[in-house]
């Protein structure tokens, strides 16, 4: 684990490039991680982000299935926003733990 | 010592054979595991496997309840064979293993097909199964690319990382 400054903000990431607090999370450091995946974030990568969140919160073990059916975006939607990756890179970018599910 | 240079796996073939839930639902999760984690994705339905991608059996698929000494009664006692035999029960029990597995997020055959699909997972159905069983290209799935010889899937495994899978 290591302390790290993103856009302005001291937060601890794994070594797996994961936030460890996802209370420190904010809109410009989900920015500046985004890029480093080379994605520019659109209002929709936003709305799969909040959406992740909130599940998160919950407790929810998220699948890309779940993302599929919440009506924000359908699964090759999220392939297109998050290419390479789409449940890995929105939960790096979402600012919570790496997805433990296998789908 | 020397030092193992990583070579992160680019692309999987998966070769199914079987047509029984667990068979079939080992390739599907580790097809859209790999497309998931921005692997290249190539799956080949041979045999009873075809059953996954033929569109009257798809939906219908049963695991065995004889010759599996790994199948349990809930609460862990052995599933007694003789049991298993009996008119009814393969159906009862296939049908609670796919409601434990939907619990698990992991969806119906046809659904699963159009998660793997839509991160860019290509399904082939064996040429010589499919004139084996009298199946056609129309009695697939919209989801099979097409049906191919071993010769043609092998010639899609070329590339370096790449790795055929036979579940």
């Amino acid at each position: 684990m290591a302390t790290t400054n993103i856009a302005g903000v001291n937060v601890d990431i794994n070594e797996e490039g994961y936030l460890t607090n996802p209370s420190k999370w904010t809109k410009e450091v989900a920015v500046e991680i985004a890029k480093e995946e080379n994605i520019e974030l659109t209002d929709k990568h936003f709305e799969v982000i909040d959406f992740l969140r909130e599940e998160n919160e919950k407790g929810t073990v998220i699948t890309i299935r779940k993302v599929g059916k919440s009506g924000i975006v359908d699964i090759k939607g999220l392939y297109t926003l998050f290419p390479g990756g789409p449940l890995k890179k929105s939960s790096r970018i979402a600012g919570i733990a790496k997805p433990s599910s296998c789908v | 010592m020397i030092k193992q240079e990583e070579h992160p796996l680019k692309k999987v073939c998966i070769i199914c054979a079987k047509g029984a839930i667990e068979d079939v639902y080992a390739t599907l999760v580790m097809a859209n595991g790999a497309v998931m984690e921005g692997i290249e994705a190539k799956v080949f339905f041979t045999f009873f496997g075809l059953d996954a991608i033929t569109k009257k059996q798809m939906s219908k698929l049963h695991t065995s309840t004889v010759g599996n000494p790994a199948m349990r009664m809930p609460g862990g006692l052995p599933f007694p064979t003789l049991l298993g035999a009996l008119p009814g029960v393969e159906a009862g029990v296939s049908a609670m293993m796919m409601k434990q597995m939907e619990a698990l997020d992991m969806p119906p055959v046809d659904e699963f097909l159009d998660m793997i699909t839509a991160g860019g997972g290509e399904i082939f159905a064996c040429k010589l199964a499919a004139d084996m069983f009298k199946l056609e290209k129309k009695d697939l799935s919209d989801h099979v690319i097409d049906i191919i010889t071993i010769g043609e899937f092998y010639a899609l495994a070329g590339g370096l990382n790449t790795q055929i899978i036979f579940t």
